[in-house]
C-alpha cells in the first residue's frame, strides 16, 4: 500500500524528468531510474518473469543503445552536445490538451468501480501465478504463436538495422567518389585556364 | 483504501500522457523516443496489472510481445537518427527538410 504510493511518486517524476532534462544523458539516467522502478512494481504484481527482463532488456540492452548513440552522436557533431533545449511556443498549448485528456481519464476511472486483485501465492514460489514456471509453460504451450511472433519481429527489426546502416555506408562512398571527381575537373579546369 | 486495479489504470495513464507530453513538446529526437519508450512501459504496466486481477497470464505474454517491439523500435528508430543526423550539422526534427519534396 504505502509501497504503491512511493513507487508511484518516483516512477512519476523521473517521467517528468526524463521529457524536462536538458541533455539526452541526463534523460537515459531519468529513465533508468523509471524503468528499475518499474520493474519492482511488476515484482508487487507477481510479474517476477518480467521484472528480470525488463531490467536485462530495457536498462541493460535498449538504454545502453542510446547512450552509444548519444556518444557517436555527441564526438563529431557540434550541435549535439548543446541540443535543442528549447521549449516551443507549442509547450503550453500542448500540455493542456494532455492535461485535458488526463482528466478525462480520471473522470472515466472514478465512474468505473473499482476492482480489488484477487490472492495469490507469494512471488519467487514455484507453481503459482506469475512465477517463472508459469509464465515458460503458458510462452511454450498455449502462446507459442506470439512467442514466433516476437521471433519474426526481431528478425525485421535486424534486416532493417542492417539495411539502414548499409544505406549510410553506400552513401559515403559514393559522397567521397563525387567529392573526388568535382576536385579532379576543377583542377583540369584550372589547368586550362593556365594554358590559354 | 486498498490498492485497487484503479490506481494502477491512474498511473500507467499519468506516464503515458507525460510520454505523450514529450513526444509533442521536446525536438531532440533521442528524447522523443525516450517518450515513446515511456509509452511503451505504461501500456505494460497496464497489461501486468489486469493480468494480476484476472489471475490469467495471457497478459503477461503480451507484455513480453511489447518488450521485444520496443527493442525492435528502439534499435531502427537509433539506426535512423544516427543515418539522419550523422552527416548533418544539426539535431533537430524541424530541420530536416529531405522529405519535403
Amino acid at each position: 500500500m504505502i509501497l504503491f504510493w512511493f513507487l508511484a511518486a518516483i516512477l512519476i517524476a523521473s517521467a517528468v524528468w526524463t521529457i524536462s532534462a536538458s541533455k539526452p544523458v541526463y534523460s537515459v539516467v531519468a529513465l533508468l531510474l523509471n524503468f528499475a522502478v518499474l520493474a519492482v512494481l511488476y515484482l508487487t504484481l507477481s510479474a517476477e518473469f518480467l521484472a528480470v527482463i525488463q531490467i536485462i532488456v530495457y536498462s541493460g540492452a535498449i538504454l545502453i543503445l542510446f547512450v552509444f548513440v548519444i556518444a557517436l552522436l555527441s564526438s563529431g557533431v557540434m550541435p549535439f552536445a548543446t541540443g535543442p533545449n528549447r521549449l516551443p511556443q507549442i509547450w503550453m498549448p500542448a500540455s493542456a490538451v494532455v492535461l485535458a485528456a488526463f482528466g478525462f481519464v480520471i473522470y472515466a476511472l472514478s465512474q468505473a468501480g473499482a476492482m480489488q486483485a484477487r490472492p495469490s501465492g507469494p512471488v519467487g514460489s514455484a507453481g503459482v501465478f506469475g512465477s517463472v514456471a508459469d509464465f515458460g509453460k503458458a510462452l511454450f504451450t498455449v502462446q507459442l504463436l506470439p512467442f514466433e511472433a516476437t521471433a519474426l519481429i526481431l528478425m525485421v527489426a535486424v534486416i532493417g538495422v542492417i539495411t539502414l546502416g548499409g544505406e549510410q555506408m553506400r552513401d559515403a562512398d559514393t559522397s567521397s567518389r563525387r567529392e573526388a571527381a568535382v576536385d579532379r575537373s576543377m583542377r583540369e579546369a584550372i589547368l586550362r585556364e593556365g594554358g590559354d | 483504501m486498498p490498492v485497487t486495479l484503479n490506481h494502477y489504470v491512474a498511473l500507467a495513464s499519468v506516464i503515458f500522457f507525460i510520454g505523450v507530453t514529450g513526444v509533442i513538446v521536446r525536438r531532440n529526437p533521442l528524447i522523443m523516443l525516450m517518450s515513446i519508450e515511456l509509452m511503451f512501459n505504461s501500456a505494460n504496466l497496464l497489461f501486468i496489472a489486469f493480468a494480476r486481477v484476472w489471475l490469467h497470464n495471457a497478459g503477461q505474454i503480451f507484455a513480453f510481445l511489447v518488450i521485444t517491439v520496443a527493442a525492435a523500435e528502439a534499435a531502427i528508430g537509433l539506426a535512423i537518427i544516427v543515418t539522419t543526423f550523422r552527416p548533418e550539422k544539426y539535431v533537430d526534427v524541424d530541420d530536416v527538410r529531405a522529405l519535403h519534396g
